[in-house]
């Protein structure tokens, strides 16, 4: 079995950003890591962010830094990865891509202890960059200009200490004298040698400055100081002529200036009221706002409270270091203050938020300073405060992401074309439900019902100059409307329209004049008031028209054709006249090219299944150049030119090729490539779009002319990047449209639909879905699906959180503290949505903190076509639920029962312990709506696995699988298996056997023999696996992925499947000798692939109606991806050569080995890459052409290819 | 050191485990061994970026808080107990 994999989505959670002017323009840009992805935004005029370049770079970036060299306007790029490399990246941004400048080897691939990569900083004037690992080593580089402007980077400088841990490092500000950086550094030789422990208790963390003396080229350790031992992270100070120099260390509860011979500073981070004292306070990221001579830090705490610290400083001594609350945001990452007054904050879990500065702090709010600190005997006196609302910040924009998914389903609940893909995302009070369907959002601006049921609209300006559309112009069965656009929109009689008779077409001609082309001729309004008509000859009339600027034809019934082309003086002229041999079913001409006086072709559709090229040039007006036959009448036609490489920010510099496209009537949508010179057809693809023949009109994105496909539902072909895209819209059945764009609606769509006009615009191009997104309380572990009702059953828990009802009361506690002008209404919805008027919402505040074996959770029953929650069972007395399944006893007394297995008062450090576990049986009541609770069973492990078998119910318990009945007041036990190596984690069942994953050991296949009642394995896996996900494929054959980021497939091989199956009295596998520790036969290794992210979830299914059955997979950081099935070997060599050509010419941009990455843990085995070869159109066009020569094709069809395989998947 | 010494294999190995922290030698104990296992997943843990969130997600605390704990465990209070070991 061989498989494509492909990334559907890409990772939406971001490990760090940087933010700089990486164009070299005053744009403020912010560059961002996801992972394995490197991201360029920018915040635009309207302040949303904008994906300006996502780049896949096959290795896992940990740290990014930007500098600028003196005197430059553009920033820098570098970056610490995996990959054992420093890479220096710039934009470009005339390609749109990031161009690698240099790339020096120091170590070994991989995330090591003492490889380089996990930190960088760089010295604030950009003259020289450290790299630094967990432990012992540093390198420094050095930074410079050689005579022509480039930037050149030296051998690496060591700054080694043996057995020393570095926690963080910094840049020190120190003008334009040596450069020097700090590190948080701790030795722990000593502790090491000693076996007592003593010291490993007295190790103390100290600040260490290294210099690089420019003139020697040398790294020295300048000075080293012990500082607080709860010290985590280096924030740099401006120096110079901006401010004192030295460094801010955040420590556990404080924040400390520390500089060269320079007293400390220190100022405790205030701490929330309700926060439990034993819990320290962390600052996990900061930004630093410069301006003139004013600067300030904001620091965020590990709560998501910002402070705004700032220093008091005369000249280089620091006087006072103050630290106030500024406001509060869910929790980051990293923190970007932009220069145009915007906080670009990315969360470490759920959506990104971009803020804009309402105030900078300036207000009195609460507030420690390093002047009032008070030392008593139990430390430092602290400093309280109460989270409020924003006073500073106001969000403008979110970011939606995915992160973490924790459990997902793809099934089609809606009955809609294709599945969708319920997803459960984030933590705590920011989880939600995420219901995700592929297409592109779409934001409706109007909606108006005309007087009839119109059945073709258009738009035209007035003038070709215009920046916005003049009329929209509806068509009825007899009669047209026209309709102004201005501050409103109405009807006008004054147009110079003929409203007395349906039209065909309407359209701009030549630069100021209009034309109506009605069923008996053809209307043209010149821009002074005159009206030139052209009549029909005889009783024929007009079918179909064809046009653009300067060119019209039209089709006669009878399959007679008329040219006609604008003169000099703006008159329309017959030219030519062609018969065709039967009616004409669609008309397309191209767009005049800029610079020419007309378009070459004409394409012209017959209900006899060919399309015909007509050339349109005087010397051989109305040939036919080219036919192509199809497999359906064509119902519609476009011309459509479509870059196949990229290049600029927003347009290719590279040809591009006219596309004929044409929507059949048998739904397909037929594409192929014209040849500009000849006209001839080459190269098709095809597309089944819906049940409707797909009806094509020319719209607008970002400026570029793009497609929009009706169907049974809308798509839009567009350019992204490069890579031409068909995607469905999330909209209704449309049966016309035209491009729209007014004052309020730059880039919109008008269309029809029954007897309404709807106005709407696209939203998130280059996004494969769009969410539909429902709150939820708590992190929600896992949901079932209730088989008949069509309702999902999710459980949510947290730890360390307090129970609805205490929260409730400490809310109304504090309110009442805080005044009581407030009503306390907190009820389920706000706690749940967060509404603007409440004060505290959860949100954003989070939940306060209790004790770390303090649970809360809940069963939730989710009706998903209402959107509703019907019922919501918050469980008691400090317990939590892990898993959850439906299951039908075989007595059928109570139908279908719902079992929750819960963990009383679990607790993870420092060693694992519980109080008890339970498992609850629930009777659906009401339809389903509601739980009964039927009883509730004590057992002696905690249930983390569930699952339905031959009428009873299978637990996995700790290590121990055991089956139970029902009984009237609890389970009954009725056999179990004690022999797994840990902790059951999942099951999964298929007629006798039980497929049981355990946490560390992979698989292991069962057999339950109910004659003897016992359950037995018989065999498992040979490699210890710490199993994250499964899912059950086929008999013999179990999905899963492991905590590490593989993916793999496992079997039974055929013959000892084959010898258990037929084994009558099981007495053989019963009594066989084990291996290797374990089960006699050893289930073998049938694929493997590393995909660089925690996969949580994993289902066979096929998104789109008629697609390849693929495994889809979501991961922690949000990435929802595919592994897709060959189905011939020719595919496979294809793809493994393309593959393999696209890793010598295109290695990984950060510096890492495609292949070493892909087999990171376990050899990579029979899975192709499809996001490397996805970036085969992004490579430059001799490269393409060489590698396509290499593969005996032509680039264009390596690209057909590409596209065919991700058409199968979504 | 004499010149011979240098291309002795004892000093070579000496050398590569001064060069490449955690490798092993013949007299390794049990303990020692454990301890550089440990510090290499922590590191590892640190280093990849998801699994760090996924233990963020088990704990309830925040991923700038669970990589601060890892840092510091080698040295802290969850330091396996030296009798565990040998």
């Amino acid at each position: 079995m061989y498989l494509y994999s492909l990334t559907l989505q890409q990772a939406t959670g971001i490990v760090c950003a940087a933010n700089g002017n990486f164009t070299g323009t005053k744009t403020q840009e912010i560059v961002v890591a996801r992972g394995k992805v490197l991201d360029l935004l920018r915040p635009d005029d309207n302040g949303k962010i904008q994906t300006i370049l996502s780049v896949e770079v096959f290795g896992a970036i940990r740290s990014l830094a930007q500098f600028r060299l003196t005197g430059a306007s553009k920033d820098y790029i570098v970056v610490g990865s995996d990959s054992g490399r420093i890479v220096i990246l710039e934009y470009n941004k005339l390609k749109n891509c990031f161009d690698k400048i240099h790339q020096e080897t120091f170590g070994k691939s991989g995330c090591r202890r003492i490889v380089p990569g996990q930190y960088i900083a760089v010295d604030p004037k950009g003259r020289a960059v450290m790299i630094a690992a967990c432990e012992k080593q540093k390198l420094v580089y050095v930074l410079n200009r050689d005579s022509s402007a480039r930037l050149t980077i030296s051998s690496p400088l060591e700054a080694h200490k043996s057995h020393t841990i570095v926690y963080s490092i910094a840049g020190v500000d120190c003008g334009f004298d040596n450069p020097v950086f700090a590190a948080i550094e701790l030795d722990y030789i000593e502790a090491d040698q000693d076996s007592t422990g003593v010291s490993a208790n007295e190790a103390q963390k100290h600040l260490t400055f290294y210099e690089l003396d420019l003139g020697l080229n040398h790294v020295s350790r300048k000075w080293s100081e012990p500082i607080d031992n709860g010290a985590n992270m280096l924030v740099t100070v401006p120096g110079g002529a901006d401010g004192p120099s030295g460094i801010l260390v955040c420590a556990e509860n404080f924040v400390i200036y520390k500089n060269q011979g320079h007293p400390d500073v220190r100022a405790v981070i205030p701490r929330r009221a309700d926060l439990p004292a034993e819990r320290g306070v962390l600052i996990v990221s900061a930004a630093t706002h410069r301006h003139k001579s004013m600067f300030f830090f904001l620091l965020q705490t590990e709560y998501g409270d910002v402070f705004k610290c700032t220093l008091e400083h005369d000249n280089d001594r620091v006087t006072e270091l103050k630290i106030k609350y500024f406001d509060t945001i869910p929790v980051t990452v990293s923190m970007c203050v932009l220069k145009t007054g915007f906080l670009f904050a990315a969360s470490e879990f759920g959506n990104h938020g971009l803020y804009q500065f309402r105030a900078i702090g300036d207000d009195a709010d609460v507030e420690s300073s390093s002047a009032t600190l008070m030392e008593t005997e139990e430390g430092f006196q602290p400093v309280f405060f109460q989270p409020r609302g924003f006073k500073n910040l106001m969000r403008i924009d979110q970011v939606e992401s995915l992160m973490p998914i924790m459990d997902m389903k793809v099934t089609n609940l809606f009955e809609e074309e294709t599945p969708q893909i319920f997803t459960l995302c984030g933590r705590g009070p920011r989880s939600s439900l995420r219901i995700l369907r592929p297409g592109l959002a779409v934001s409706e601006m109007a909606v108006s019902q005309l007087p009839g049921i119109p059945n073709a609209v258009w738009t035209v300006k007035k003038n070709i100059n215009d920046e916005f559309d003049a009329y929209i112009v509806v068509s009825f069965t007899s009669a047209t409307l026209v309709l102004s656009i201005g501050e409103t929109v109405e009807e006008v009689n004054d147009s110079g329209f003929l409203d007395t008779t349906p039209s065909l077409s309407v359209s701009l001609l030549g630069d100021d004049s209009l034309m109506q082309v009605h069923p008996n001729g053809i209307r043209h309004i010149r821009e002074d008031g005159r009206i030139n008509e052209w009549k029909t000859p005889g009783k024929r009339t007009i079918v179909k028209v064809g046009s653009n600027r300067a060119q019209v034809v039209i089709a006669l019934s009878g399959g007679e054709l008329i040219y006609f082309e604008m003169d000099i003086t703006g008159q329309l002229m017959e030219v030519e006249k062609h018969e065709m041999s039967g009616d004409v079913a669609c008309l397309d001409i191209a767009p005049v090219p800029e610079g020419r006086q007309r378009s070459r072709f004409l394409a012209v559709g017959s209900y006899d299944n060919t399309i015909r090229i007509l050339s349109l040039d005087p010397d051989d007006c109305m040939q036919i150049l080219s036919v192509q036959s199809v497999s359906s009448p064509p119902e519609s036609l476009l011309l459509l030119e479509v870059q196949a490489s990229v290049g600029g920010e927003d347009g290719a510099d590279h040809p591009a090729s006219v596309f004929l496209n044409a929507g059949l009537q048998n739904g397909v949508l037929f594409r192929t490539v014209v040849d500009m010179v000849t006209g001839q057809l080459s190269d098709t693809r095809s597309r089944f779009l819906g049940l409707r023949a797909p009806k094509l009109f020319s719209a607008l994105v970002r400026g570029r002319r793009a497609m929009l496909c009706l169907s049974s539902r809308p798509w839009l072909g567009y350019i992204h990047q490069g890579h031409f895209l068909l995607t469905p819209l999330s909209y209704e059945t449309l049966e016309y449209a035209a491009s729209f764009s007014s004052d309020q609606c730059s880039e919109g769509v008008v269309s029809v639909a029954g007897d309404a006009l709807r106005v709407f615009t696209i939203e998130r191009l280059g996004e494969t879905f769009n969410e539909t997104v429902i709150p939820l309380r708590y992190t929600p572990r896992k949901f079932v699906l209730h088989p008949k009702r069509k309702l999902l059953i999710v459980i949510e828990s947290d730890q360390g959180a307090f129970s609805a009802d205490e929260r409730e009361a400490a809310r109304k506690e504090c309110l009442e503290a805080a005044g009581g002008e407030e009503n306390g209404n907190g009820n389920m919805e706000q706690m749940e949505n967060g509404g603007d008027d409440d004060p505290l919402s959860d949100e954003q505040y989070g939940y306060p903190k209790g004790e770390s074996e303090k649970w809360a959770s809940c069963i939730r029953i989710f009706e998903p076509r209402t959107t509703s929650t019907t019922c919501l069972l918050e469980l008691q007395e400090n317990e939590a639920a892990f898993s959850v399944c439906t299951v039908n006893f075989h007595d059928k007394e109570y139908g279908t029962l719902l079992a929750v297995g819960t963990a009383k008062a679990l607790k993870f450090w420092p060693k694992r312990s519980f109080a008890a576990g339970y498992i609850h049986i629930y009777r659906f009541i009401e339809d389903g709506k509601s739980l009964q609770l039927l009883h509730k069973t004590e057992v002696d492990g905690i249930p983390l696995a569930l699952c339905q078998f031959q009428g009873r119910l299978l637990a996995g318990i700790g290590p121990v699988l055991r089956l139970y009945d029902l009984g009237k007041r609890k389970l009954l036990r009725k056999c179990e298996n004690k022999l797994f190596p840990n902790t059951i984690i999942s099951i999964h069942t298929y007629r006798d056997r039980i497929y049981v994953g355990d946490i560390q050991e992979s698989f292991h296949y069962c057999k339950y023999r109910r004659d003897e009642n016992q359950l037995y394995v018989f065999a498992d896996d040979s490699v210890p696996r710490w199993l994250t996900a499964s899912y059950h494929i086929d008999f013999d054959t179990m999905a899963g992925a492991d905590k590490f980021g593989n993916v793999y497939f496992m079997r039974l091989p055929q013959d000892i499947s084959d010898e258990v199956e037929e084994d009558p009295t099981g007495g053989k596998i019963k009594w066989e000798q084990g291996k290797l520790n374990g089960a006699p036969n050893k289930v073998e290794e049938i694929v493997q692939f590393h995909v660089g992210d925690v996969v949580t979830c994993m289902q066979k299914t096929s998104l789109i109606p008629g697609g390849g059955e693929c495994l889809i997979y979501g991961t922690v950081m949000g990435c929802i991806g595919a592994l897709l099935a060959f189905t011939s070997r020719e595919d496979v060599d294809f793809f493994s050569h393309l593959e393999m050509h696209m890793r010598q010419e295109h290695p990984p941009l950060c510096g890492r080995d495609h292949i070493a990455y892909r087999s990171a843990y376990f050899p990579v085995k029979d899975v192709i890459d499809g996001d490397l070869c996805e970036q085969f159109p992004t490579l430059p066009p001799d490269l393409q052409k060489k590698i396509a020569d290499e593969l005996d094709r032509t680039p264009g069809e390596i690209l057909k290819k590409l596209e065919d395989i991700r058409n199968k998947i979504i | 050191m004499q010149a011979s010494d240098r291309f002795n294999i004892n000093s070579q190995l000496e050398h590569l485990q001064a060069k490449y922290v955690g490798t092993g030698h013949a007299d390794l104990n049990r303990f020692e061994w454990a301890v550089n296992i440990q510090r290499d997943s922590y590191a590892s843990y640190v280093g990849h970026y998801p699994m760090l969130a996924f233990f963020a997600l088990a704990e309830n605390e925040s991923i700038g808080r669970e990589r601060y704990n890892f840092m510091q465990v080698p040295f802290g209070t969850a330091f396996p107990n030296e009798e565990f070991f040998v």
